[in-house]
């Protein structure tokens, strides 16, 4: 009997496994992003670099992955994704300054992971707040640690620089070979290695029965506790790895941009990552990497048309983007598709 | 024969209304029990209150002898109470396969004999829940419960709403559950006639009360209790085993 429940198991595992294998318009994705670098990194004549730019929305689409780790799987609605992205940011800032571009302190690697260890710790911490109540106390509850971090940050000027942040973050080469240039080359490759394996983690998460657990959370907590689902550790271990992704997401962003200011900590951080994954669409992993380079490159297209005004024209597309369309870009997009078949079947 | 499932003296309901009355009930391992009464007798809350859904005012639930009574309802599950609810509750935006696999644990049931026992399923693994008939997602219900390899199955009316076709490939589902599997059930009717053959024992709720406890057999052939306490003409008696 055993032997044939471990069969049973392999297969279900097997067939989960095939679920999660890419498709080919995944892998156009990824080498769509890599074939930014070539684009945007001063290869070629007349093009401007802009791998600064694109490696932000890397960051962003990073922290708005975790984001849909705990929304868009498991229903957590959370505005404190900011804090362990800030937290991360700092710890990674703290590092490279302390280890002044010397290995092992310096190491990115290194600080990427030390920060999304410590992210997790305190993300397991605090995972127990949104244990209790509704999605409005999660919220407020969740909005409550950001704030609390985000002054902490603010008020102890002699670890974190206070308003003015820390500058002269001085990480070493990447693997003690790549070094950061100044067109933003090896940290744009870099981030987009960071996101790669992060995502990939994500979808084999989602993808197994433990993921599965987890929208059966989403779809009725009550139930699925009902049913055999240990619905509190679970949330807690998806919470856990969620803050863990913001903070390397965060560290990401103080290594590349070779700096850590309250502004990464600060409340807008959570509402952008949230506002990013609506706008890509909740609970396809992809969401948040779409959502983040269509909500920076249109503040970028926005903000050179008409700068005092481009929060205006951000929040109606957003206003319309809810209005009009079910699940943001990729909602749109999987409609679109479905009704292209469709239109093939008849 | 020792008991898997025991019941001493419980009192249940929601919020300050007090459903169930002092019901006491046991169940001996590898036999079933047909939980029959008219609607609002607390049947269903009976059941609610085993898995620890309602709010238990007295009294003490054991199985296997432990006391299960303080525990959570996903503790009281992966200690062996599989329920099967009224409402079906499946997972809709999952496939058949995943609703199965979310909530899997190792021992005798695996996928392979859950297909086997409902074929239809195994047609529709890849559908999503909200694909399936009402009968299919009965069975969807019934083959997650087994997965979670219960040692008692408690089933809140399932064939409630069922297409008659559908009702007996339910129960003949469910006859090979208890009969030859096995596997220890409660399973709630209102109906004595699809379901006393079934089972071994029989217990009547009337106003949260128990009015009558004995074998199936007894039951079916006693037309006068069926007809007072479940309103069955005695034509309409349940068959004898």
């Amino acid at each position: 009997m055993s032997g044939s429940h471990d069969k049973d198991l392999q297969s279900a595992s097997a067939r989960l496994l095939k679920q999660s294998h890419s498709r080919w318009y995944e892998w156009l994705f990824w080498a769509v992003a890599l074939s930014l670098f070539v684009i945007f990194g001063d290869f070629i004549p007349g093009v401007p670099t802009r791998l600064m730019l694109l490696t932000e929305i890397v960051t962003l689409a990073l922290l708005a992955l975790s984001i849909d780790l705990v929304l868009g799987f498991a229903g957590i609605v959370t505005l404190g994704q900011g804090a362990y992205f800030g937290l991360g940011a700092y710890v990674a800032a703290l590092l490279a300054k302390g280890g002044a571009g010397t290995f092992p302190m310096s190491d990115p690697v290194i600080g990427l992971l030390i920060a999304g260890l410590v992210t997790g710790v305190f993300g397991f911490v605090t995972s127990f707040l949104v244990l209790r109540g509704s999605d409005l106390t999660r919220l407020m509850v969740t909005l409550g640690v950001a704030l609390i971090l985000s002054e902490l940050a603010n008020q102890m000027r002699w670890l974190t620089g206070g308003a003015d942040g820390l500058n002269g973050v001085m990480p070493s080469a990447v693997l003690g070979i790549w070094e950061f240039d100044l067109w933003g080359r090896v940290a744009y490759l870099y981030s987009l290695a960071v996101l790669f394996i992060c995502f990939w983690l994500s979808r084999r998460i989602v993808n197994s029965p433990f993921g599965l657990s987890l929208k059966a959370i989403k779809n009725n907590p009550l139930r699925a506790r009902a049913i055999g689902v240990p619905v509190n550790a679970r949330l807690v271990a998806i919470y856990t790895i969620a803050a863990a992704l913001a903070g390397i997401a965060g560290a990401l962003l103080a290594q590349t941009t070779q700096s850590a200011s309250p502004d990464m900590i600060a409340f807008h951080r959570s509402a952008d990552g949230l506002l990013i994954l609506v706008f890509g669409g909740a609970g396809y992993l992809y969401g948040g990497l779409i959502g983040a380079a269509a909500f920076r490159v249109m503040q970028d297209v926005i903000g050179n048309i008409t700068l005092q005004y481009w929060q205006f024209w951000l929040g109606a597309v957003l206003v319309a983007l809810v209005i009009f369309v079910r699940n943001g870009i990729i909602g749109m997009m999987v409609a679109g598709w479905a009704r292209l078949r469709k239109g093939d079947g008849q | 024969m020792a008991n898997l499932l025991e019941l001493r003296d419980i009192s249940a309901g929601y919020g300050e209304a007090v459903v169930l009355n002092h019901v006491s009930l046991a169940l001996p391992e590898g036999q079933s029990l047909a939980l029959l009464g008219r609607n609002g007798t607390g049947k269903t809350t009976l059941i609610n209150t085993i898995v620890g859904l309602t709010r238990r005012r007295e009294g003490s639930i054991f199985l296997s002898g432990q006391d299960i009574t303080r525990l959570r309802p996903d503790q009281r599950a992966l200690a062996g109470i599989g329920w099967v609810p009224q409402e079906r509750n499946i997972f809709r935006s999952l496939t058949v396969d995943e609703n199965i696999t979310a909530i899997a644990t190792k021992g005798p049931w695996t996928m392979e004999r859950i297909y086997k026992l409902f074929p239809r399923l195994a047609e529709r693994r890849s559908n999503m829940g909200n694909q399936l008939s009402g009968g299919e997602q009965q069975m969807l219900a019934v083959g997650r419960a087994l997965a979670l390899n219960p040692r008692v199955l408690l089933l809140d009316e399932p064939t409630e709403g069922l297409a008659p076709i559908i009702v007996d490939e339910l129960l003949q589902a469910l006859r090979t559950i208890v009969r030859e599997e096995g596997l220890a059930a409660i399973i709630v009717e209102q109906s004595p006639r699809k379901i006393l053959p079934l089972c071994d024992q029989a217990i009547i709720l009337d106003r949260g009360q128990v009015a009558y406890q004995g074998t199936s057999e007894d039951l079916t052939n006693a037309p006068d209790i069926l007809a007072t306490l479940l309103g069955v003409a005695e034509r309409g008696a349940a068959p004898a085993h």
